[in-house]
């Protein structure tokens, strides 16, 4: 028995220093606002875990813009240092590594999170510590919503679902399925929107089938979608998931067009999905190859000259929010994280790449949204619709 | 009647992967009574080896208008196969060994040496000696030479360690020791996944050419879905011949029936037990391999949780023990499976796949096929 016991002891022994592996430590620390030497930002992303392209692309836009702005002397004749924290596209993660930021490294800013779970999780700490944070591409509307320390700049989930509807009935289809994440906050809340605006349009929801992160087996639901016979098929899900319920589709003979969101913008995407997207459609934020605009075209260049691969949509919406923050650092009449707030509260026209963006009253970004399409493995723009046409 | 019998299809196909792997979970517990938890973890390395096979280790073409390309991919598919469960049936083999032997027949010298190698394990990771796979094939055999380097001088310096163990323990073969070193092991299996695979995704991409047919009435079934069925039927009937008709296989049942007597009757039990890890081993890799390659999902190192789970329910539903009761609890599990996820409770459909294991436990507490033997206390 004694033996045995000892054996557990060991296995334990081993699991502890396996989970010990996985600290980093920072030898930097910065004193008190008196005595900055240079401006601590945070940067919490997903560069491991399920949505591990996310947050990778968001966190070299942001880098590259933060990189730019200290070649150019930085602010304030300060230069901006960038705290990085991975979250391993885990939600629980995310709250740790953000009071870890606010706390031990006294960030006065926090920019982070595409997936809206992950800064619905984060958004909290950094209001209840009173940090302003910047999410470059969350999307779900009650990310802002957590209070007025929250900041958005990309479009939200309701223009983005609106834009769908818009553009489904455009391509002229009258009957439409949805396949949402039930466990996905983006996901449920694009669906309701696009059921809602859908339906106003004239539409007809066929009818709604559900998975979950993780799923590997999708036939059961997308047999059941099929039988409804829809002439397309709304999945606003992660690019994780699309590829396999795509191919899955396609196994069981679902030949229609199916329609995404910004979820699906990744370079695995196709990689999961092969050739079986070919021929749909997703929304995305306003950026691409085929956009003739010298900004984004500089982007580009930088991009793939610091990185050694073409940036997504999601580098260009880091990039937009590491030069939004700059610019809102150079405004602030003091380098406290109130001041820095106010600041970013009054942004006005702030040329990014990704369009003109306005902080509004509820602290969000209205832009421009694009439809790319499949075809064959490649992703070609296809469509723009701006705020204006959706609210008519 | 089309979307009744296509979503009967699925549920079958479904079902025959949860046999796989349910088959694995309950000839260990007809030989040892011990519910092998790091069992869904084999299929998990199942599903990683042919990822590997696929993109690194085999030559494999991409398959455009070129019909060799296609033949040959499909030759290469049916090697990863093979390759994929002789690795599962040998990581089953040195679970048992290393895990559960010990807490049987007590600690030997071998012992020391295999515990050397898994202390040196974190050892080589905490100071950043491992390189993955895909860093290049000459960091990585750098990194697995310090491994074995740090494995064997500390598995001499555990062999007194050990010795003294082993002379001071006292045997008590516990159920309730190897349940938790079997949990121990597929923590261990998940979490070393990790950190030898990495924590991002990975997809296979399209190997072998793929058609779908179209029989009675518009029901589709997809090519790569009839050779997961075909192959797991191949397997099933392979095994059930091993078991009823071969030597080996009369001792897995004799030992199911009472280890003490087995042992008396000069069968050689260890061994009849690596042989049956191997078997479970090999089925759950071939498994996840066939999952992996052909149904193209995402792989990451807690792929085998919820297969593992429901597989296990699927042997518990059948009778633990008994080979045919789990194929059916497979089945029955599958079948279930996909029709609640047709329906508009596509949600609740795990939620409604444990109901069913608790209505069959309440009417049958030993399972479909058991038999319930009263247990002396």
């Amino acid at each position: 028995m004694k033996g045995i016991h000892r054996l557990v002891a060991g296995i334990l022994g081993v699991g502890l220093i396996l989970s010990g592996c996985g600290c980093r430590s920072h030898g930097v620390k910065i004193g008190g606002p008196g005595g900055l030497q240079e401006i601590p930002v945070g940067d919490f992303s997903s560069l491991t875990g399920d949505t591990a392209t996310f947050g990778t692309s968001t966190h070299n836009g942001l880098a590259l813009a933060i990189e730019q702005a200290n070649a150019a002397g930085g602010v304030k004749d300060l230069p901006i240092k960038l705290y990085t924290e991975d979250d391993q596209s885990m939600p629980d993660v995310a709250r740790t590594v953000v009071t870890k930021l606010i706390t031990e490294d006294h960030v006065i800013a926090v920019v982070g999170e595409v997936a809206s779970t992950r800064s619905l999780a984060a958004a909290p700490i950094c209001q209840q510590y009173k940090i302003p944070m910047i999410t470059p591409a969350s999307t779900n509307p009650a990310v802002t919503q957590k209070g007025d320390y929250i900041f958005r700049t990309c479009f939200t989930d309701d223009f983005q679902a609106a834009v769908m509807a818009h553009f489904a009935r455009d391509q002229g289809y009258k009957r439409v399925a949805v396949f949402k994440d039930i466990r996905n906050d983006y996901s449920m809340g694009i669906a309701k929107i696009f059921e809602a605006e859908f339906t106003n349009l004239g539409g007809t929801i066929t009818g709604e089938q559900t998975y979950q992160e993780g799923d590997t087996d999708f036939k059961a639901q997308l047999n059941s979608l099929k039988g409804q016979n829809p002439d397309a098929v709304l999945i606003p899900g992660y690019y994780s998931e699309v590829g396999t319920i795509a191919r899955q589709a396609r196994e069981i003979g679902l030949n229609v067009p199916l329609l995404g969101c910004d979820g699906w913008d990744s370079p695995k995407l196709i990689q999961a999905a092969g050739n079986a997207l070919n021929g749909c459609y997703f929304s995305d934020h306003y950026f691409s190859k085929d956009i003739k605009d010298p900004a984004m075209q500089k982007f580009f260049a930088d991009y793939k000259a610091k990185y050694g691969y073409s940036p997504d949509a999601l580098a260009a919406l880091g990039f937009d929010a590491g030069n939004l923050l700059v610019d809102a650092l150079k405004r602030a009449k003091s380098l406290t994280p109130a001041d820095l707030r106010d600041a970013i509260a009054t942004t006005k026209d702030f040329p990014g790449i990704t369009g003109k963006i306005t902080i509004d009253a509820n602290r969000n970004a209205r832009k421009a949204a694009i439809i790319m399409k499949i075809v064959g493995e490649k992703k070609v723009l296809y469509k723009v619709y701006t705020p204006e046409e959706i609210d008519q | 009647m089309r979307i009744f019998i296509q979503q009967l299809i699925f549920g079958i196909q479904l079902g025959s992967l949860y046999a796989l792997i349910a088959l694995g979970y309950t000839m260990v517990y007809g030989v040892l009574s011990l519910i092998n938890f790091a069992h869904g973890d084999v299929y998990m390395v199942g599903a990683y080896i042919g990822f590997y096979a696929c993109t690194y280790w085999l030559p494999f073409q991409r398959i455009s208008a070129d019909p060799h390309a296609a033949v040959m991919n499909i030759v290469l598919a049916v090697v990863v196969l093979l390759l994929s469960m002789l690795m599962c049936g040998a990581l089953g083999v040195v679970i048992e060994r290393f895990a559960y032997r010990p807490l049987r027949n007590g600690l030997g010298i071998t012992d020391a040496h295999f515990w050397g190698f898994a202390l040196s394990l974190p050892v080589a990771f905490h100071f950043h000696l491992f390189h993955k796979v895909s860093d290049g094939a000459g960091r990585f055999l750098f990194g697995i030479m310090w491994f074995l380097l740090i494995g064997v001088i500390v598995g001499y310096a555990l062999r007194p360690v050990i010795r003294w163990i082993s002379l001071r323990t006292v045997l008590s073969p516990s159920r309730l020791n190897a349940l938790i070193t079997a949990i121990g092991v597929s923590l261990l299996l998940e979490n070393g996944g990790w950190l030898v695979f990495g924590p991002n995704p990975e997809f296979i991409g399209t190997m072998v050419p793929e058609k779908n047919f179209k029989i009675l009435g518009g029901v589709i079934i997809n090519s790569s879905q009839l050779a997961i069925l075909v192959i797991s039927l191949i397997l099933m009937l392979i095994l059930r011949h091993i078991v009823l008709h071969t030597r080996t296989g009369k001792a897995m049942r004799a030992i199911s029936h009472d280890i003490e007597a087995a042992k008396m009757m000069g069968i050689n039990t260890d061994k009849v037990i690596s042989v049956t890890f191997a078997i479970g081993g090999a089925l759950a890799g071939a498994g996840g391999m066939m999952v992996g390659v052909l149904t193209h999902v995402q792989i990451t190192p807690l792929f085998g949780l919820l297969p593992g789970i429901k597989a296990f329910v699927a042997a518990v539903i059948g009778g633990p023990g008994n080979i045919p009761g789990a194929v059916l609890g497979g089945i029955i599990m599958g079948v279930a499976e996909a029709f609640v996820g047709g329906s508009s409770f596509s949600t609740y459909r795990d939620a409604i796949a444990f109901t069913i294991l608790i209505i069959i436990l309440l009417v049958r507490p030993a399972g479909l096929l058991g038999r319930n033997v009263a247990e002396k206390v």
